[in-house]
């Protein structure tokens, strides 16, 4: 009996010394080093250019599931909605050369890539789906990016839990060739559930950081003072940067 | 001649917290999204092969639901796991353990071998043939080269299926065991059977001299002496 009381109070003191790590800040520091373990190690394995899975169509799931925020009922999206997005922008600024402002006709209209890929959410699901708009290193080209710009910031029109949307990316997946603008889902313009009229797509990476209701993509220098400081929404909320894990 | 190399002592008690850690923080990640599916997709109930029991808060990392700090656990976590079962591979095979302790050969296979050594661990009895020459016996063997050949490479392997940046070098990965929701399915199947062994291994310890077990882990040991 005393073994077992020996045993239970070793563990429990285990777990009490677990989250005392995870409260102390060299701790925390360590949790978080592991995730830039991850993305050195993942790098090096998978080299800049190349491709996350593509599928066919007949791999498509049967539905595209949302996730967070499904419609958003913030600022003047309905509106935007209710009008087709006639009216809505994409916005380009930053350390860029020539900021941008594109309607939805003129990103239709630049060269288009159509991927089938594979959506995997931080919980768990994973569903496929066919995608398509421009590229984002297009938009960068036609933009100039300044050398000074190592983050493309992501601007969202949807509020969730009281802070505004937005994610993050740095070039190498800013400029990799699935990263698109995508305007479409399965050949239909992206239902509102999806980010309609525009979203992210960063293949290698898990859904979080797939912006939706995208108004604007910002290049930054640093993720300093943009939203809680930690480059997304929910990386402010304690989860990764580089979700490629 | 000792009964445990240091570095299998080494081996078996760094990976015992990283195991901890790693099932006890994977729990709280299942309780994110407690369905499993097989194939390449799947997210809701009703393409689930099961869905999953909510784990109590006592069973994981953070002690309350946290997938943030969860994941951030388990991707700590599963490096010193990954880089202790290379060494343990690399060493095991370099210092012939594995060759002579837990390799088996065709004749430990006969039928009549394998009932027998099932009858007397039925019987409780342990200290049949190979035991007293503190050899390991065969269902000893096959368990320990399951978990050191298969499963635990295997958690690792679907470790990677399941993770997105992956995709692009180790896609051939993900497609030979069926998809990233097989893969996911898999991990936590394989967890599982991991968890199983312990429950096993610890109940042997228990019933084999637990002290002289757990002191010549530490120690050593003297394989003479066994």
């Amino acid at each position: 009996m005393r073994r077992r009381g020996f045993l239970a109070a070793g563990f429990a003191g285990f777990l009490a010394g677990c989250d005392r790590i995870a409260q102390s800040a060299r701790g925390g520091d360590l949790l978080r080093a592991a995730e830039g373990w991850h993305k050195t190690a993942q790098r090096a394995l998978n080299p800049p250019g190349a491709l996350a899975p593509e599928f066919t169509r007949a791999d498509i799931s049967p539905f595209f599931r949302g996730n967070g925020t499904i419609n958003p009922t913030n600022g003047d999206y309905q509106a935007h909605l209710a009008a087709g997005f006639a009216d809505w922008r994409l916005r380009v600024t930053g350390l860029v050369e020539r900021p941008l402002e594109l309607s939805l006709a003129e990103l239709r209209a630049l060269p288009q890539r159509t991927q089938i890929t594979r959506h995997d959410c931080v919980e768990g699901w994973s569903a496929i789906g066919e995608w398509t708009g421009p590229q984002l290193a297009a938009l960068l080209d036609a933009a100039g990016v300044l050398p000074a710009a190592r983050f493309a910031v992501f601007r969202c029109a949807d509020e969730l839990d009281g802070a505004m949307y937005y994610e993050s990316v740095d070039l190498v997946d800013a400029r990799h060739p699935q990263t698109i603008v995508a305007h479409s889902l399965n050949g239909a313009p992206l239902p509102v559930r999806n980010g309609a009229p525009l979203r992210m797509r960063i293949e290698r990476q898990l859904g979080y950081k797939h912006a939706k209701y995208l108004t604007g993509i910002e290049m930054v220098s640093s993720l300093d003072g943009i939203g809680g400081g930690r480059g997304g929404h929910w990386e402010d909320r304690g989860y990764q940067w580089y979700a490629g894990i | 001649m000792r009964r445990h190399t240091l570095t299998t002592r080494l081996w078996h008690w760094l990976s015992l917290p990283c195991l901890v850690v790693l099932f006890m923080s994977g729990l709280n990640i299942s309780n994110a999204h407690p369905w499993l599916y097989w194939g390449e997709w799947g997210f809701a109930p009703e393409h689930a092969w099961i869905a999953l029991p909510r784990f109590p808060e006592w069973m994981t990392i953070p002690g309350r639901y946290s997938l943030a700090q969860a994941r951030a656990w388990h991707l700590l976590a599963a490096w010193p796991f990954a880089l202790l079962l290379l060494f343990a591979w690399i060493a095991m095979l370099a210092n012939r353990h594995f060759a002579r302790d837990i390799a088996t050969n065709r004749r430990d296979w006969r039928p009549r071998a394998v009932l027998a050594d099932v009858r007397a661990h039925l019987r409780l009895d342990f200290d049949h043939a190979g035991h007293a020459r503190g050899r390991y016996n065969f269902l000893q063997r096959l368990s320990y080269g399951l978990v050191l050949g298969v499963v635990l490479p295997g958690m690792i392997a679907t470790g990677i299926a399941i993770s997105p940046g992956m995709g692009p070098s180790f896609g051939w990965l993900v497609e030979l065991v069926g998809g990233r929701q097989s893969a996911r399915s898999l991990h936590f199947i394989l967890a599982w059977g991991l968890f199983a062994f312990f429950v096993v291994h610890i109940a042997l310890v228990l019933l084999t001299n637990p002290w002289r077990q757990l002191r010549d882990m530490v120690t050593g040991g003297r394989r003479d002496a066994a």
